[in-house]
């Protein structure tokens, strides 16, 4: 256990002094700043604008951040050889990948708090000044709580495709890994329409392709609930407990498979 | 003296070819055995199998046949992990961290606490000669610097064996000279010290045992004065201040002789008949000795004969 704690507590000091990670964490930050300037376009969606571009920011920079350093945990420390000085060292090949996992889980916690604490920022200033009675024909208050759902579901998420992108990169090149975690993201959110896709397209064997990758892929849109929170329809905890077991087991499945792929793979 | 790593028929094939895969054997079963407290010499060209010797040892790469022990153990023990230093050839490690930063967290992986990795890490980066740069990101590094840094990691744990790859590689005369002393240091407190090279002279001056490796198999393998005749095959002489017409060419004994320049010639003479007579003859005729030597088989000519031998250059598995 130290020596996961040892490695993570690394991935995470990495991570931090990575300049690509504070790019993307400001241009979230710009991103909810600018949804701030697109709500005054609007008439009396202003809030709505600020809370859906905000969510949206959080989920996509955070995706870049779980991809763009997910895929470096393993592949990286492989293709630079940095592998060869860490394995000799008195841990097992296990204990590698759950580390890197538990470092890049630290990580995108500590950025998804970041840009959250932003996100209330940036609403507290739309709400700034605005009449109560105004305030009160709001379908949800502007630092409604029930954003945090939609955030959690949003980190959950990510951790998931966290584990996505370290799986793949136990066996192939950074480029590569980064492209397929891409692919599983935009396949995930249409989950939906893979399993209906057979419905629209007369070739059964292109129908039992969609089908199989609609069993295969995570079915990702069960955790945007985006809009839900946005227009104060509740999301129940029972969903979310759901949602997030239905995360771990996926998680538990493809770092299970990543380690045994990291553990009977030769460093040449 | 009992053995610290055992090899038993270790062989490794890789599969090479984008298309049809082919076994490459990069590894010939090899059998061999380091004994504790010796430095031993893994020497051979350029693809020989001594690294991926090495990579099975740490486990780096999995053995296609055979098996490996290391202290009677079998490799991954992490008991015995905890006793080994490793150096990879041209190691590189976290760019964004610092010399003291790594050591810091390797000395973590050994479950060592805050207090005794900072000791260690302090002490290990004075042994290599790293200075205030140990708060400098590794990135900024030299390859030479990185190569101290290398050693300082594979001695972080007080290891009872030490395998380094290439350990010169990328240092300058001061660092090699160093290294020697620093091996030669290990040797002294009962450290086995492992290492490949293909500075020859290294292993002359340091191992006590080498083993040659050639595509991929053992071609000796044994103590330097086992695998070394030591008795003087024949004498080097070197004269000055003979004019050109009175060099002898023919008298008996002498082999060849090259002209140096200067007034200088290099005999080569034979074993027999001593070189005090052909000596007495020049110094008659005005020349000066500038040096006699014996001829003595070197390790590099035992390397050349036998990694140019028949069995040598036999085609690996895989026809390849």
């Amino acid at each position: 256990m130290k020596s996961i704690a040892a490695i993570a507590v690394n991935v995470f000091r990495e991570s931090v002094r990575d300049k690509v990670l504070y790019n993307l964490v400001l241009f979230a930050i710009l991103m909810m700043g600018a949804s701030y300037l697109l709500g005054q376009l609007t008439a009396g969606q202003d809030v709505k604008i600020v809370k859906d571009l905000g969510l949206s920011a959080i989920s996509v920079f955070g995706l870049f951040i779980a991809v763009f350093i997910g895929i470096g945990l393993v592949s990286k420390e492989v293709e630079r050889r940095s592998v060869y000085s860490l394995l000799p060292k008195p841990i097992h090949r296990y204990q590698l990948i759950l580390g890197k996992y538990a470092g890049l889980t630290l990580t995108l916690v500590v950025n998804v708090l970041i840009m959250t604490l932003a996100f209330y920022a940036v609403l507290l200033y739309s709400a700034w000044g605005i009449n109560p009675i105004v305030q009160s024909a709001w379908d949800a208050p502007a630092l409604d709580p029930a954003l945090l759902r939609a955030i959690v579901l949003i980190l959950v998420e990510l951790l998931l495709l966290t584990s996505v992108a370290l799986f793949f990169s136990t066996f192939s090149t950074p480029m590569l890994s980064a492209a397929l975690t891409f692919g599983i993201f935009l396949v995930g959110h249409f989950s939906t329409d893979l399993r209906n896709f057979g419905q629209v397209v007369d070739s059964p064997a292109a129908a039992r392709v969609a089908r199989g990758l609609y069993w295969v892929v995570p079915n990702l849109g069960q955790f945007d609930v985006k809009s839900q929170v946005v227009h104060g329809q509740p999301v129940p905890f029972g969903y979310m407990a759901l949602t997030a077991g239905y995360a771990a087991l996926y998680t538990a499945m493809l770092l299970t498979m990543a380690v045994f792929i990291f553990s009977r793979r030769d460093f040449k | 003296m009992s053995v610290a790593l055992a090899t038993h028929e270790l062989t490794k094939d890789f599969s090479v070819g984008f298309w049809r895969k082919r076994p490459y054997r990069a590894l010939d079963r090899l059998t061999l055995e380091v004994r504790e407290g010796e430095v031993f010499g893994f020497l051979g060209p350029n693809g020989a199998g001594k690294t991926t010797t090495l990579k099975l040892l740490m486990q780096l790469v999995f053995p296609t046949g055979g098996r490996a022990e290391i202290f009677g153990r079998p490799l991954g023990d992490l008991a015995v992990k905890r006793r080994i230093g490793y150096l990879p050839e041209n190691p590189y490690f976290y760019d964004h961290l610092t010399a003291e930063e790594l050591l810091m967290y390797f000395g973590a992986l050994f479950g060592y606490d805050a207090a005794e990795r900072r000791r260690r890490a302090g002490h290990m980066l004075d042994q290599v000669g790293i200075g205030s740069e140990r708060r400098l990101q590794l990135r900024k590094f030299s390859k030479g610097m990185v190569q101290r840094v290398g050693i300082a990691q594979a001695l972080l744990n007080d290891p009872d064996l030490v395998i380094f790859d290439e350990p010169m590689s990328g240092l300058d005369p001061l660092g090699r000279r160093d290294v020697r002393a620093l091996v030669l240091g290990l040797r002294d407190r009962g450290c086995t010290v492992v290492f490949s090279s293909h500075v020859l002279s290294d292993a002359e001056a340091l191992c006590s045992r080498v083993a040659i490796l050639a595509r991929g198999r053992l071609v000796a393998n044994g103590g330097l004065h086992e695998i070394l005749a030591f008795e003087a095959t024949g004498w080097e002489m070197v004269v000055a201040g003979i004019p050109a017409s009175q060099v002898p060419s023919a008298a008996a004994g002498i082999r060849r002789v090259v002209p140096i320049g200067d007034g200088r010639y290099a005999f080569d003479l034979a074993l027999d008949p001593p070189p005090e007579r052909l000596l007495a003859d020049l110094a008659a005729s005005g020349a000066r000795l500038v040096s006699l030597n014996p001829i003595r088989p070197t390790l590099e000519d035992l390397f050349v004969e036998q990694v140019t031998s028949p069995a040598a250059m036999a085609p690996r598995q895989g026809g390849s």
